[in-house]
């Protein structure tokens, strides 16, 4: 790729770091500095429209100032523009009341290796990805189909270093492939991404997409209701994405989580085991958090049994327990959330939960999904991009999308079925690793006009 | 910088583009939120780069980078072609842009306190004496309140001799109580939820909400949704205070009318739209009293979708979307303006940031004023809900079927505000929707509200957008479907 000289290396991110840390005049100093590039080529009517790609370089100094902390930022890296983004966070530190919950900065840390940078994904370059787009683009051409879509590739790289002697440092590369394939009445999605772009098959998803497009032609308009629903990966990553907040500990603290009483209790089914686990292969991110604290792997809910949260420091300490390397860059007022949800899975393969449904709906894409209810978390949203009525254990044909409200909870209570957890891609939330599911009395609530 | 937008434009042209554009950009940013009587984050930040877009074998290509040396910019515009390039692999025609003149100006909205030469401790202890009004208020579990500002100095620079420099200052704040009980949270926002209201003001904004002065109400009306009737199901009245129709405009209209939405550009994310081109100047969008435009003008007010020039040098215009309740207009850039055969761009282009790529963005898409005193709505309806400040929002990707819920809502029986109602929700499709307004309050109840949270585009971008609205009130509306069992 062309402008390549724009991303630092790790070794020159660190001697900035260094530099500002021999600059700054405050009672501790943490600097978090981060570089990166990404290219997106998107595509819409079976044509590319929009080909970008960024250099970005951020620079964030925290500085401690009589028990008072702040950050400031800047993307500019010359000695003046160092010593004036030094200069604006210890003026911001000293102008606020004294925080209680402050604790001094970390020291020196082990961390756990993660190997997350492909140099086969850093070293796309714009005509490899225009040519993947263009054979997906004469595919849905000869179909009489339209392709829109996007590919992009990325790596990224930080430095978090403090004044007490913390340095840790991570990169990593990201690429990603997202196809909707249309026809005058119906649509098929599909996604995927990786820090390894040669996983990434773009044909494969459109042909994946393209079928699901052409299987839900003429989609019939049926009533809403409550159905057993087979939910696709992506699905039920957008809707249980909405849990991650509720186990941090300062949710529960504050009461905003849905698991405020719930601890400890019977909550969902049997069926449902979630980790956090920066680790897992499918996974991807730093082995530390905002503050430099390793990342441990955490079992969150246990057959069903909410267990444990995630804690910051300031929270952990707050709440008698052990921090578990979840915290937010300092300072925010949320404290910590797990970043790294993995899903217990099962044997069932999505064919089989179709044959054992004798009526039901099989849900390609979820969209456009808000909480209506944050305690029994009830969620809305639409399907979208192929939705399908089950009948008598085959698929019998699209039908209109529907707009549902379901809670979380409940829908965790009624898995009826699991396959194999994988690395899903939504649009809601960041990505984890979890599992088709066959879920009764799911709930529709009403019916759109497509 | 002029110096380092030329040599963009140059190098772009030397290297075979036939157009080129540059946006330089220095933003900053101050955010302050408080939780529970402590600081909860207090930072700044500032952004300087370069955002190169060109044409280049009739295709598009941009690049951008924050290395703003010689070096640095001739090697991002040469990496803007070569971007282009790569795409016309895969065109089907060339671009053409909608002709506009060139133009040479300075604008800056106008303010009267810059809210980042006002001592942050002061900001602060706003929002902590608010946060300490509403924690005296028995059952609120959490009070938070924030505050950010945002300036961005930006130079705009095209190769058919437009050099546009703008300074934008805009500023936002609210508070929020939430009260945790039995197996309820509740929360009520002042003055509207998500961030507050926000609008292209300085400090003097923040000045004229008194925080603290609504600090006490908002926590008492918080902790009293948990003893309110629980909203009803069925087809119902319904009377929508302004900031609740502001994101109805947002969600219901505006994003339906972005043409690039509509020619398909956004099918694979945002979605597309139920206005496909054969309905312009066709459809019954809404009643006959519904008015609705497309008005980045200061003239409108200053709101997020305020400007004199957009992000591609066009400059700012007022577009009627709804006339007496007939579908007028799209919001449009050079190129869909270009496609559907439009003479100019409609002015609603904006990026994020220098290292993103201008794309259709809501300017200010507000419903113009009726005619109807609030008192006299309110004494005019027989039985209603009447629901006040967004709680949830969601609409399919073509735009027709929404379904909102509101923080609070409150009975109107014979014609007077009752008993208060928790959890309200209506749900509807869009043109059925509009069509059932019959009523909308004046002038002197209208408020241009602000959306900072606005997302679009792949990789997306957030903007500020604004909505002009009144209470309005809509007949035989859906309600209660989100908490039915």
């Amino acid at each position: 790729m062309a402008n390549k000289n724009a991303q630092l290396s790790l070794e020159e991110l660190e001697r900035i770091a260094e530099k500002i840390l021999k600059l700054s005049a405050a009672d501790e100093t943490e600097v978090d500095a981060s570089a990166g590039t990404d290219a997106l080529t998107r595509f819409a009517n079976n044509t590319i429209h929009q080909n970008v790609a960024e250099h970005t370089l951020g620079i964030s100094v925290r500085a401690v100032m009589d028990g008072r902390t702040a950050r400031a930022t800047t993307n500019k890296t010359d000695d003046e523009s160092l010593r004036r983004v030094v200069e604006s966070a210890m003026t911001l530190a000293r102008n606020q009341p004294e925080n209680p919950d402050l604790l001094p900065m970390l020291g020196k840390q082990k961390y756990q290796k993660v190997s997350r940078f492909f140099s086969s994904t850093a070293e796309t370059t714009p005509e490899e990805r225009a040519k993947a787009v263009t054979r997906v683009c004469k595919m849905a051409n000869k179909a009489t189909q339209t392709a829109a879509g996007i590919f992009s590739s990325g790596e990224s790289r930080s430095v978090v270093a403090n004044s007490r002697g913390l340095v840790a440092h991570y990169e990593q590369t990201r690429a990603e492939f997202s196809v909707t394939i249309l026809e005058p009445n119906s649509s098929g999605w599909a996604k995927s991404n990786s820090p390894d772009i040669r996983k990434i098959d773009p044909a494969e998803l459109a042909e994946r997409a393209a079928g699901t497009a052409a299987g839900s032609r003429a989609p019939r308009e049926i009533p809403a209701g409550r159905y057993t629903t087979i939910l696709s990966p992506s699905a039920v990553l957008d809707l249980v994405g909405f849990l991650f907040y509720d186990f941090a500990g300062t949710a529960v603290l504050d009461k905003r989580s849905c698991f405020t009483g719930r601890l400890g209790k019977k909550v969902f089914g049997d069926n449902i085991t979630i980790w956090d686990d920066a680790y897992h292969p499918l996974q991807s991110g730093a082995p530390y958090d905002g503050e430099g604290v390793p990342r441990q792997k955490v079992l969150l809910v246990d057959r069903g049994i909410p267990k444990n949260l995630v804690y910051a420091r300031a929270t952990a300490k707050k709440m008698k327990a052990k921090p578990t390397g979840h915290g937010f860059s300092l300072p925010n007022e949320y404290g910590e959330a797990p970043m790294n949800l993995v899903f217990g899975g099962g044997d069932k393969s999505t064919d089989e939960m179709i044959r054992t449904t004798e009526r039901g709906i099989l849900v390609t894409r979820l969209w456009y999904i808000r909480e209506v209810d944050p305690y029994e978390k009830i969620l809305t949203g639409m399907t979208r991009d192929g939705t399908f009525l089950i009948e008598n254990g085959r698929v019998s044909g699209g039908v209109r999308n529907f707009r549902f409200n379901q809670s979380v909870i409940e829908m965790l209570s009624n898995v009826e079925m699991l396959g194999p957890a994988v690395r899903a891609a939504g649009e809601e939330s960041f990505e984890m690793v979890v599992p088709p599911m066959k879920v009764r009395n799911f709930h529709f609530s009403e019916v759109t006009k497509f | 910088m002029h110096d380092l937008a030329n040599l963009a434009i140059e190098t772009a042209k030397r290297r075979g583009a036939s157009y080129a554009d540059v946006r330089l950009m220095d933003i900053r940013h101050r955010d302050i939120s408080t939780k529970n009587g402590e600081v909860g984050n207090l930072a700044e930040s500032e952004s300087l780069g370069i955002g190169i877009r060109v044409i280049a074998s009739g295709a598009w290509g941009f690049s951008s980078t924050d290395r703003l040396t010689k070096e640095g910019v001739q090697a991002c515009a040469a990496e803007a072609v070569a971007i282009a390039k790569a795409s016309a692999l895969a065109k089907r025609e060339n671009v053409a842009l909608a002709p506009e003149h060139s133009h040479v100006d300075t604008w800056q909205n106008p303010f009267l306190k810059d809210p980042f030469r006002i001592p942050v401790e002061q900001q602060i202890n706003l929002l902590l004496a608010a946060d300490k009004e509403m924690r005296r208020v028995k059952g609120v579990t959490v009070a938070e309140g924030s505050m950010s500002f945002r300036r961005i100095d930006q130079l705009f620079v095209s190769s058919t001799g437009s050099s546009i420099h703008q300074i934008k200052m805009s500023s936002g704040a609210g508070i929020f109580a939430t009260s945790f009980a039995g197996s309820e949270i509740q929360k009520r926002s002042y003055p509207s939820s998500f961030g507050g209201q926000h609008m292209l003001q300085g400090y003097e904004l923040v000045e004229s909400f008194d925080l603290v002065g609504n600090a006490q109400r908002i926590a008492e009306e918080c902790v009293a949704l948990h003893s309110a009737a629980q909203c009803p199901e069925g087809q119902k009245t319904i009377v929508l205070g302004s900031s609740q129709l502001g994101l109805q405009i947002h969600e219901s209209i505006g994003h339906p009318i972005e043409l690039d939405r509509v020619l398909g550009m956004e099918a694979n994310f945002a979605g597309m739209s139920f206005l496909t081109t054969d309905k312009l100047g066709k459809l019954k969008y809404g009643s006959d009293i519904v008015n609705v435009v497309a008005d980045a003008r200061l003239e409108h007010g200053p709101g997020l979708g305020t400007f004199a020039y957009d992000d591609e040098g066009v400059a700012a215009q007022c577009t009627p979307i709804i006339t007496n309740g007939l579908f007028t207009g799209y919001l449009s850039s050079r190129e869909t303006a270009a496609s559907i055969g439009e003479k100019r761009s409609g002015g609603t282009v904006r990026c994020e940031s220098w290292n993103r790529l201008p794309m259709i963005r809501m300017t200010n898409i507000s419903i113009n004023p009726g005619t109807w005193k609030y008192a006299d709505l309110i004494a005019d309806t027989d039985d209603a809900i009447l629901m006040d400040t967004n709680r949830s929002w969601s609409i399919d990707d073509k735009r027709y079927h929404f379904q909102f819920s509101t923080e609070i809502g409150w009975e109107i029986k014979g014609g007077k505000q009752g008993r208060m109602i928790k959890n309200p929700s209506y749900s509807g499709i869009t043109t059925e929707f509009w069509n059932s307004c019959d009523a909308i309050c004046s002038r002197d109840y209208w408020t241009l509200w602000g959306t900072p949270n606005c997302g679009k585009g792949q990789p997306q971008q957030v903007m500020g957008t604004g909505h002009g609205a009144s209470p309005a009130r809509f007949r035989n509306i859906k309600v209660g479907v989100a908490f039915a069992k």
